[in-house]
């Protein structure tokens, strides 16, 4: 336990110090949500109808741009090596890398785009409705983004191919996402429900399916 | 404690890099490997840090922890150095004595002569200094067995006396080193594996 939170720290103050990754995914996340009302017009009708989908689908899109850096680093310098040989299970270590890309990144995002949201006129019974699934959903999406980085592990720039593989598993959180927040009231419980159990089963198959990735590929 | 490989075969992309090699080493003995290029010195030290399988044959350890893979007994010092440019000298051994198990922070800084630069960014240190950092983990967790993939690359002639010191020490203590190399490690091998040419 104390050398998986020793993973966490070190992954977590890496993420502040690079900036890379995450500064990428946060300034991507600002920028279309500032030029979005721009391109689409001052209609405020237009914009309110428009408000969760664009926040799902950017806060989808800036979690796969820093996807790659979960492992590839690790990777490339032989950390990743060295982790194989602790006496920790290479799931774990999946599993904890995939919960500091979360704290790091998807987790400031989606408590950030709820407020964000104002900028397009985000009605603002569904703050929270919406705050509480991009919490519960931004969690799967680091998850799952794990098993993307891991398959694309020595692939020079394989973020492209990492949203193809990934996309497709993102789509039911998108889901439930968008009808939590669709504004029926009813829905909201229901959805909200069903979102934190595609995030449970994430948890329990995403590191599995993360580490025979990074078996096959240190082997 | 006796490391032994019996038969061992290596395939790698469809080619064998080498078949039916046997060694045992036991406590407070060092294996040379030597060999040209190619000849799969650095895939047997993966496959005895239990990195990947043999095509053939068999590892054991005797008398190491029984719940342990010989790999998790081991250190591998191979030509990444595992260290991360972002975090300071003190940092990098830090994490890695949390992540391995613990060990002495000070002892390995000073094993290595890089108790001055203990501050600094790894960015800043150069590539004989990387190295002595990544040579530090030996000194930080205590494991018995030792791989070590070219461990004097890159280092000047006062740090290949202190990696001497620091394997002696560690065969004092009874430990296994298992030595790749093409340069003299400055003291004698118990046992010399020489590995043939790639076919």
């Amino acid at each position: 336990m104390k050398l998986l939170l020793a993973l966490l720290r070190r992954d977590i103050i890496l993420a502040a110090r690079q900036g890379g990754g995450v500064g990428t995914a946060v300034g991507f996340f600002l920028t279309v949500l500032v030029l979005l009302p721009i391109g689409i017009g001052p209609d405020q009708a237009t914009l309110q109808r428009l408000a969760p989908g664009v926040l799902w689908i950017t806060l989808l899109l800036s979690v796969l741009l820093s996807a790659d850096r979960i492992f590839q680093q690790d990777f490339e310098d032989g950390s990743l090596e060295v982790m194989a040989m602790a006496p920790a299970s290479l799931e774990l270590v999946a599993l904890t890398k995939a919960v500091a890309h979360w704290l790091s990144t998807s987790l400031p995002l989606s408590i950030a785009a709820p407020f964000l949201g104002i900028l397009l006129n985000l009605r603002t019974e569904i703050i929270w409705p919406l705050t509480l699934a991009m919490v519960l959903g931004s969690f799967a999406l680091s998850l799952l983004a794990g098993i993307g980085a891991s398959l694309t592990l020595n692939l020079r720039r394989g973020g492209l191919l990492i949203s193809i593989l990934v996309l497709p598993l993102y789509v039911p959180i998108l889901v439930f996402g968008m009808s939590a927040t669709a504004g029926n009231p009813e829905l909201i419980m229901p959805s909200l429900l069903i979102l934190a159990a595609i995030t449970l089963t994430s948890l329990v198959l995403a590191p599995i399916a993360a580490a025979a990735a990074l078996r096959a590929y240190l082997r | 404690m006796q490391l032994t490989a019996s038969n061992l075969a290596c395939e790698r992309g469809g080619r064998t890099v080498f078949s039916n090699q046997n060694f045992s080493l036991n406590s407070g003995e060092l294996l040379q490997l030597t060999g040209p290029n190619g000849s799969g010195k650095s895939s047997l030290l993966r496959l005895l840090a239990n990195l990947g399988e043999p095509s053939h044959g068999k590892i054991s350890l005797e008398g190491g922890a029984p719940d342990l893979t010989p790999g998790q007994q081991a250190h591998c010092i191979a030509h990444s150095d595992a260290s991360k440019s972002a975090l300071t000298v003190t940092e990098n051994l830090v994490f890695w004595r949390d992540f391995l198990g613990g060990g002495d922070l000070m002892r390995a800084l000073q094993a290595v002569n890089l108790a001055p630069l203990a501050d600094y960014p790894a960015a800043l240190l150069s590539a004989g200094q990387r190295r002595r950092l990544a040579l530090a983990r030996l000194a930080l967790v205590p494991r018995p067995i030792w791989l070590l993939d070219e461990p004097g690359v890159g280092l000047d002639d006062s740090a290949q006396k202190l990696l001497a010191a620091l394997m002696n020490g560690h065969l004092r203590e009874g430990g296994l080193i298992v030595a790749a190399t093409h340069v003299p490690l400055g003291l004698d091998p118990d046992k010399n594996l020489h590995l043939g040419a790639a076919p």
